[in-house]
């Protein structure tokens, strides 16, 4: 069998736009495994294909939005949650997904995550975190741990970096979890569950960049890291997330928020229809 | 712990048939990260010695009977470059 025969065959090759294919990122990146376990995710949902739009910002991971066969749009810098937000608002049948990077989601586009998770928007928003700009050559942002080297702190970070699980959970999330990308059951487990979730769920993969910020920091290679991730990691489920660091020696997983809330686009709808009997009534 | 001699069999352990597993790999997509090779659990998986036409070498076949179609290389490769299917043909426990 020829390979691109070969690559047919494969359960998940229905799921991948094959002209993209190879995808442009690095040898041993994260962003390929988050895209296989949201493809696994949604093979095991069968999920009707026509119902799930993905949105992704800019960035490393932002390209994903172009490799997976479904509706999908690459949007500006920072605005993936704005335009997802529009999307699951005027059709609210749609499963809206927003896969993007820690500087697209939390730098330039951080007040929209704070509000949507506040607002309880229905959307799933997965964030694959390598620390960094992964993209424009390895600049420091808001997870660059402190005293990581990155291009723009070339005498180590002196900022204090955020913790997404906590800064969600605490915005409003009805649903958190973090993993990282040898977690690959996990997360895709995770994946299945915000999926069938009303309400904001955010998933936090942990994602070696072996290229940049991996190499700057001497981290070794692609291999190493995910190593790392296998001796730091700790399953922790119902874990306060305000005390689940990120450090050298510990990354505490798993599933930490799992609440029910209504959402708001449903209250949106309940409140649009109360108010239109209401003028109805008055009318008549 | 229970000398292994004295251990228990199964009474079924004649009718119980262990999957055969082909493992499929498409060098040209390998980049050459490594994770199937380290992190399959059974080690049925080598590097090969041949380059493929990105310059790295991609994973061979090490050992095929030692693969329980666990599914765990397909699922970590971030270039979808190998996954596994189920042999037709299937042997007893004690045929094997
Ligand atoms: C408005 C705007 N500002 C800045 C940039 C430059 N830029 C491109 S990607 C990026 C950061 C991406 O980081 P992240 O979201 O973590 O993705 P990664 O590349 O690490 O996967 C920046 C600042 C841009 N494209 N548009
Ligand atoms: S630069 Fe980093 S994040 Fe971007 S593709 Fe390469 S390894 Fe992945
Ligand atoms: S399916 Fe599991 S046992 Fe078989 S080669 Fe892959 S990782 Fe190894
Ligand atoms: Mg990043």
């Amino acid at each position: 069998m020829s390979e691109s025969n070969l690559m047919m065959h494969h359960y998940l090759a229905k799921y991948l736009r094959q002209e993209r294919m190879p995808h442009i990122w690095c040898e041993g990146c994260g962003n390929g495994i988050l895209l296989n376990c949201f493809l696994q995710a949604i093979n095991e949902l069968n999920v009707d294909l026509n119902k799930i739009v993905v949105v992704s910002g800019i960035g490393c991971i932002g390209r994903v939005s172009g490799y997976i066969n479904v509706d999908s749009f690459h949007t500006t810098h920072g605005r993936a949650i704005a335009f997802a937000t529009g999307v699951k608002l005027a059709n609210p049948e749609l499963e809206v997904v927003v896969i993007s990077g820690d500087g697209d989601l939390f730098a330039i586009g951080g007040n929209h995550f704070i509000h949507a998770a506040r607002r309880n928007v229905d959307i799933k928003v997965i964030c694959a975190n390598n620390f960094n700009y992964g993209m424009t050559g390895g600049q420091y942002g808001p997870t660059t741990p402190l005293d990581a080297w990155t291009t723009t702190t070339p005498y180590g970070n002196i900022e204090h970096p955020f913790n997404l699980a906590h800064l969600a959970a605490a915005a409003g999330a009805v649903y958190v979890a973090r993993w990282t990308s040898l977690h690959v059951r996990r997360l895709k487990a995770s994946i299945i569950k915000a999926l069938q979730k009303e309400g904001f769920s955010f998933i936090e993969m942990i994602s070696p960049c072996p290229e940049i910020f991996d190499r700057y920091n001497k981290m070794g290679t692609a291999v190493d890291v995910m190593k790392w991730f296998r001796l730091v990691s700790q399953v922790r489920h119902g874990c306060d997330p305000a005390k689940a660091e990120i450090t050298e020696n510990e990354i505490l997983v798993g599933e930490f928020v799992d609440i029910e809330k209504p959402s708001y686009g449903r209250l949106l709808r309940e409140m649009t229809s109360r108010v239109q009997d209401k003028l109805k009534r008055e009318e008549s | 712990m229970v000398p292994r001699k004295l251990w228990r069999r199964p009474l079924d352990s004649e009718q119980i048939k262990l999957p055969k597993a082909e493992i499929h790999i498409i060098p040209d997509l390998c980049k050459g990260c490594d994770f199937c090779i380290e992190f399959c659990p059974r080690k049925a998986l080598e590097e090969s010695d041949k380059l493929n036409k990105r310059g790295v070498y991609p994973p061979k076949v090490a050992d095929e009977s030692k693969c329980t179609l666990c599914g765990f290389c397909t699922a970590i490769c971030p270039d979808f470059a190998i996954f596994t299917t189920e042999k037709k043909e299937e042997t007893s426990r004690n045929g094997r």
